[in-house]
Order: structure tokens, then sequence, then C-alpha cells
């Protein structure tokens, strides 16, 4: 009897595997809505172009499907989230500094944890870029110039608040300079200003020194130099302590099971390992990076503690007093 | 000799074949009013993952000037725009159907858009790198002031009744300016609600300020939507063309100002339309008749809005920066590609760049027979189908291409209140445009404003920064004789009406028109 019953569970459990087996192995068995916050043609929709061209070789043969969500910085599709279906069958791009400034700065509709990410996958980090026409060699010579003329050197930037902002607003901290910071509407309008020579510099991302013939990038924010700019030293070289820059994810929708989650976070992480993906995303300037659903909670926490701590210098946000938030 | 290889290159039947599919699936979505160029190349771009770039690219061309025409449409038979580009279409489009004349103005609009097309296409093909320059060298000062130009137009839109006109235009300026702002990141006029941080969608607003009036009317009156002539009169092409001769060079200054316009990222059609249309008035001898149904106000703001496609492609190619947003779209489904924009596009790349340029011209030729075919069709099933049936399709399709812009049912809600309210106005005398026109241009004026005050006083020259560059005294040069030359111009030469008048057969039916 006792036999008989270790036998019937073990061959329920069996049964049970069998069952759930194969239906966790075969996500995606349609194709997957991927819903990017942002209109299309800017850094987030290229990046998901080029992750959709190899969904298919790492997600079972199946297409993903990007559709546009925009509108207040992408506020308007988080914020609506966590109301759509959570079958898995529906993902959504996701932005640092993006999520955790807006929420913090004013009512957005949502708040910066209710964004389930399962993988950032890449970063494009801030950098100093100037025409290439422009009498400044290095960053220490418009950081001269700055200290000579205070308030007289501009950045154009993509919007107010933003991590271009914050850019200009550190390197001042940093070099002990004030620059004026011109925001405008998306990146390449303030790319059609710098080149213009209508501000002195930009401030803005690694991308644009690659992808523009016509600019010449001073310094960028990253940790190590970048293969597509090797002649371009870091912040940290240059004895500036400054690591930053968008990273862009990808979310689920709330009661998504954590299974799906891992699945989601798995996909994004083997095509993050293609080396054809790879090569295009360096190419253009996009750094790669693995911050998988693991190591999702420290890396989150860490950007929190970060961005707060330089909204509250930037006087966006009032000091934080304990037990608030 | 080489560039000619090029043109071969796009000879092939494959990419003739894509280029007219193209043609006829934008004109047909930019017929629909909310069904934009942008949603339209978007949609597709993974399709040309698969294909060989320049293919790729001349069919995501052919969708997208296809589109801007098919906007044409909806403005001249619905008083829709279906998209910002063809505002000021409706202004003589509508009255022309209105009095039985939708199938002449459909045809010349095809005829515009064509010629249109091929001077923006050309000056992409010979004049690109030089062109480019022009983008670069225009500031956020210029665009204050391009704006501030296009702003002037509310006196002559607003004929009759000034002040309503000026009432209207900061109705327009208020809403331009809800959601998060772009330079300072204030929240402003939401309300509280998070919804209203994205701002008002100009599309959406559109087919609210627009449709939902002409809907509401075709339903509260017994009257057939347009007047239909008793004998079929086939296209009209003889008496089209025989008009766009007459004004080729209101066609030509037109495409002149489009291509230009179309260079500057972010100024857009609408106002190129606008402008071509004020200059085409300005200089006109029937300027009077124009906003009742005046053909060349059509063959104007047709001809501008199209010649943006081939502008718009210039600082695309040249410089990596889109004019418009279906360049966008474009620009990026280059970078996944991994072809780098930039001077050397036209080097190192040429195959592909000259190979797409040459299909865009031939995509825009194409147009042509595709327009007339589409146009007659249109017209016919908008003309004979009972009122019954036309309100709830065009009611259906505002909902749907609300929704569909940003994927946003918000934007739905956004254009039904706008809709109603506009209606309410409407019966107290105030127009759609000048609403319209602070909207668009609202946000384009203060961003230049502000932008260019935080650099001029970085650079303690704020007079300089507004008055004391060459381009900006040139525009404000325009913007005076714009605003003045009403008041000058009857003592320069005294008017007096049109003697015959073909073209302006009836005041009467353009007086309900709006």
């Amino acid at each position: 009897m006792e036999t008989f019953r270790t036998l019937m569970g073990a061959a329920g459990l069996a049964v049970a595997l069998a069952a759930a087996g194969p239906a966790v192995a075969e996500y995606p068995e349609k194709p997957v809505t991927y819903i990017i916050p942002f209109g299309p043609g800017g850094e987030s929709d290229i990046t998901a172009r080029m992750q959709q061209e190899f969904w298919p070789k790492h997600a079972n043969d199946e297409e993903v499907v990007i559709q546009y969500k925009p509108g207040g910085g992408g506020s308007q599709a988080w914020s609506q989230l966590n109301s759509m279906a959570s079958d898995g069958y529906t993902i959504m791009g996701a932005n640092v500094p993006h999520t955790i400034l807006q929420p913090m700065i004013a009512d957005s509709g949502y708040q910066t944890d209710d964004v389930n990410v399962v993988h950032y996958f890449h970063y494009t980090p801030d950098a100093v870029v100037v025409p290439k026409d422009s009498e400044f060699q290095t960053l220490q010579d418009l950081i001269d110039h700055a200290k000579e003329n205070p308030g007289a050197v501009t950045f154009a930037g993509s919007g107010s608040n933003s991590a271009n902002h914050l850019m200009q607003q550190q390197l001042d901290k940093l070099a002990g300079i004030t620059t004026t910071y011109v925001p405008f509407k998306g990146t390449g309008a303030a790319v059609q200003a710098i080149m213009g020579n209508q501000t002195t510099a930009g401030a803005t991302y690694s991308t644009v020194g690659v992808n523009y013939p016509e600019t010449r990038v001073l310094a960028v924010a990253a940790e190590e130099r970048l293969p597509s700019l090797p002649d371009v030293p870091t912040f940290q070289e240059l004895g500036l302590d400054w690591v930053g820059g968008a990273y862009r994810g990808v979310a689920v929708p709330a009661g998504v099971s954590e299974d799906i989650k891992q699945q989601v976070s798995d996909i994004v992480s083997d095509i993050n390992a293609d080396p054809a993906f790879r090569q295009k995303m360096e190419d253009g300037g996009f750094v790669l990076t693995a911050i998988d659903l693991e190591k999702m909670p420290a890396f989150l926490e860490e950007q929190k503690a970060k961005y707060r701590g330089i909204a509250e210098e930037m006087g966006l946000v009032e000091p934080q007093t304990a037990g608030s938030e | 000799m080489d560039r000619l290889q090029y043109l071969f290159d796009a000879l092939t039947p494959l990419n003739i074949a894509l280029a007219w599919a193209g043609v006829i699936a934008g004109t047909v979505i930019g017929a629909l009013p909310g069904l934009s160029a942008t949603m339209a190349v978007a949609v597709l771009v993974p399709i040309t993952f698969s294909m060989d770039p320049a293919s790729g690219l001349i069919m995501l061309g052919a969708i997208y000037t296809g589109a801007i025409y098919g906007g044409a449409f909806a403005a001249i038979l619905v008083n829709t725009p279906g998209t910002p580009s063809a505002i000021a279409t409706t202004f003589d489009g509508f009255p022309m159907a209105k009095r039985g004349d939708g199938d002449l103005a459909v045809t010349l609009a095809a005829i515009a858009s064509v010629c249109g097309g091929l001077v923006g296409a050309l000056a992409l093909l010979l004049l690109a790198p030089p062109l480019a320059r022009v983008a670069l060298a225009f500031g956020p000062v210029e665009y204050f002031w391009l704006a501030m130009l296009g702003l002037t137009l509310i006196a002559a839109l607003s004929e009759g009744d000034l002040l309503k006109g000026l009432m209207g235009a900061c109705f327009g300026l208020l809403l331009s300016m809800i959601g998060v702002a772009v330079v300072g990141g204030d929240v402003r006029f939401t309300l509280g609600m998070p919804q209203l941080l994205g701002g008002v969608e100009i599309v959406s607003a559109l087919i609210g300020l627009y449709c939902i009036p002409v809907l509401i009317d075709m339903v509260s009156t017994p009257k057939a939507h347009l007047k239909v002539s008793t004998t079929p009169r086939g296209f009209r092409l003889g008496e089209a063309l025989g008009l766009a001769w007459r004004h080729k060079v209101n066609l030509g200054r037109s495409s002149v100002i489009g291509t230009l316009v179309g260079i500057l990222p972010g100024a857009g059609g609408s106002i190129a339309g606008l402008v071509a249309y004020s200059e085409s008035r300005r200089t006109s001898k029937r300027s009077r008749h124009f906003g009742t149904g005046e053909p060349e106000g059509i063959m104007a703001t047709e001809s501008a809005n199209n010649a943006t496609v081939g502008g718009g492609f210039i600082p695309t190619l040249v410089l990596g920066i889109p004019g418009t947003p279906p360049d966008a779209v474009i620009l990026g489904a280059l970078l996944v590609q991994g072809i780098r924009t930039g001077p050397s596009l036209f080097t190192d790349q040429a195959s592909i760049s000259f190979t797409f340029i040459y299909g865009l011209l031939i995509a825009t030729v194409l147009m042509l027979p595709t327009g007339l075919l589409i146009g007659r069709y249109a017209y016919k099933s908008i003309i004979s189908l009972p009122k019954a049936v036309l309100v709830p399709t065009i009611a259906f399709m505002t909902v749907i291409g609300s929704y569909a812009i940003q994927n946003s049912a918000v934007d739905t809600v956004i254009m039904f209140t706008l809709g109603v309210v506009g209606w309410v106005l409407a019966r107290f005398g105030f127009k759609p445009s000048p609403i319209v026109l602070g909207l668009v241009l609202g946000q384009i004026a203060e961003q230049g404003f502000v932008q260019g005050w935080l650099i001029g006083s970085a650079t303690n020259d704020l007079v300089g920064m507004y008055f004391g560059r060459p381009l900006s005294i040139g525009i404000i040069a325009f913007i005076v004789l714009s605003l003045f030359y009403p008041l000058i111009a009857p003592r320069l030469k005294p008017r007096r009406p049109a003697p015959n008048a073909p073209e302006t057969s009836s005041r009467k039916g353009a007086a309900n028109a709006d």
C-alpha cells in the first residue's frame, strides 16, 4: 500500500512535470507585443528594433511586434503598464533615470516600483559633445573657458530634468563651474543645435558622437573607454567622478508569473549574448549591460539612491525625511 | 554619369512594384483621418529588414509621400485634414467640394502634389549637401520667428472678425501648453490628471476640431453633404491641367517654399502649407476669393506639403537629423540596417542613397494615376453614400484614428471633447483654424523663444540674439510684410472684383461651409 501510494505520488508528479515542463519551455508560443513608451525613431525604438531582428532566433521562432505609446516622456505608457494583460505576451520598454525621476518630481500616474523591469540590456553613457570645428579640443579646455566666463558656456540637451540635464548639473558641481543648460525637444533637435553652433557644446549621449561625424566627443561618463570611441577619455580619467547615462530595459505588467519573468529576462540575455547583435549595438555606440532579473533589486536600489541625491541637490525634491516616501 | 546608373538600378520591376504598392497603401492610409504616414511607415519597417536596403527604403519613401498626398482627400471631401500638412487644404478644398467641384479639387491636388513632390525630390537629388547647411543655420530664434510668421496668418484666416480669430488663437496657444513643458519641465494645466501630462496630441485635436462639427452639422441638417453635379465629368483632368498651367508660378513658388521649410527639422508640412498659402494669397489677383473655394489655394498647399517630403530627407540623409516624424522612423530603419547617415552616405554608400532618391521620384510620378483613381473613387463614395451610412463611418474612423496615433484612449477623449467645444464655438462664429494654428505653432514658438532667451542671456546679448541674426531679420521682414500688406496693398493697386469668375461660381455655398 505504502509502495502504491509512493508510486502514485511519483506518477502524479511526473504528470504534473510533464504538463508544466513543455508549457514552460514553450514560452513564447505566439508573437509578443513590445510596447515602446516613446515615438518611433528614438534610441528606445532603434535598440528595440535591433532586438526585434534577433528575437525569433532566441524565442522559439516567435516574432516580437513593436507598438508605440508615446506621451509625457514615457509616463503615459508606464502608468498603464500594470493594467495590461499579464499573460506574458505584452512587454514594455523601461528607462532609467526616467522611471526614477518622473514619479519623484511630479505625480506621473505611477511609482518607480510599479514598473517591473526584468532586464536592463544596455545603456548609453552621458557624453560632452562639441561641433567638429569647435575651438575646444579637450574637456579641460571647455572647463577653463567656463571658469573664465561663468554662465557663458551653453549646453544643448534633450528635455528638462532629464539624464542630459543631470549630467550638466554634475559637471558643474564636480568641475566647480557654472554653465547654462538649454533644453530641446528630443536628442535630434539638440544635435541640430550642437552641429549648427547654436550652443557651445552638447550634454548628450555617446551615441551622438558615434553616429554624427560632424561632432567630436570630449568625454564619456562610462566606466571604461568605449570600443566605438577608443580615443575619448572617460570622466573618471579626467578626475571627475561621474558614471551615468540612460539605461534601457524590458518590463512586464504586474501579475506576470515569476516563471515567465525569468524567461523574458533569459531571452533578452540570450539576444545580448548573440555576437551579431553585440556587433550592431557596439557599432552604434550602445554599451551592453547584463542587469538581469537576479541583479535587478540591487541595481535599482543603487540608482534610486543616486538620483534621489542628485534631485535633492538640484532642488527638484524636498530632502527626504526619515520614514517618508 | 554615374548617377544615371543608379536610375536604372531603381527602375527594376521589383522596385517599381514596391513603389507603386507603397503609393497606393500610403494614399489610402493618408486619406483616412488619423491614420498617419508615421504609423504606416513604422508598421512596415520590419518587412524591410529582409529586403535589400534600397528597395526597403523606396517602399517606405513611397508610403510616406503617398500618405501626405492622401491627406488632401479628407481635407477636401470631409473638411478634416488627415494630417497637419493638409490644414490649409481645407480652406478652399471643402468650399469647392461643397459647391460640386470636389472632383476638380481632388484632381488639382494630385497635380499639385506631384509637382511639389518632384521639386522636393530633385532638390534632394541635386542639392542635398549644401541645402543641409540651411538646417544648421536655423537656430532657436529663427524657429521662434518662423512660428510668429505662421501666427500672422490668423489675420488672414479670420476675415471679417479679427478679434474672434485672435481669441481662437489664444485658446490654441493655451492648449499647446498643457502637459510637461519641454523647456523647464513644469507641469501646466493638467488639472491634476496624469493623463494630461503628455499634452494635447495635435492630430487628435485636428480630427476633433474639424471633423466632429462637420458630423454634427451633417446630422442636424437635411441637406446633402456635398452638392452633386448632374452630369458625369470624369476626372476633369484637362480643366485641372489648364488651371495648373495658368498658375505655374504659384506652383513653382509653393514647391520651393515647401522644400525649404521641409529642410527645417520640426517645422514640417503644416507650416510649409500655410506659408505657401499666404504667399499665394498675397500675390494672387484673386486673393479676395481665397477661402471660398479658390483653386489656387489648393495648389499652393498641396504642392508645398509634398515638397516637404524630399526637403525633409535632406537633413535626414545628410546630417542624420530627421526632418519630420516619418523621417525619424526611416532613419531608425537605416540604423538597424547598419547604414550610417552623413555626408558619406552620398559618396561611400551612393548606390543606396541615389537608388532611393530615384525611387522616390518614381513613386512621386506614380502618384498621379494612383491618386486620380483613388480620388475619383473616394469622391464618388462620399457623394453617393447616404448620410445614414456616411456619418457613422466617419465617426468610427475618428475614434479609431485618434486612438491609433499613440495607442491611447486619452487622445480619443481629448478629440471628442475638443470636437464638442469646436462645434459650440462655431455657433458663436469662431473657426477651427486659428485654434489649430495656435496649438501647432505655440510649442515651436515657446521653445524657440525660451531657448533663444537662455542662449542670449548666457552670451549677454539678448537684443542681438532676437534681432541681430541675418536669417531672423529676413523672417521679421516677411512678418512685417504679411501683417501690413493688407493695409498698403489698396494704395498700390486699386482692386476691382475679378470680371469673370468661372472658378468661384458661388460664394453662397462657401458662406455656410465652415
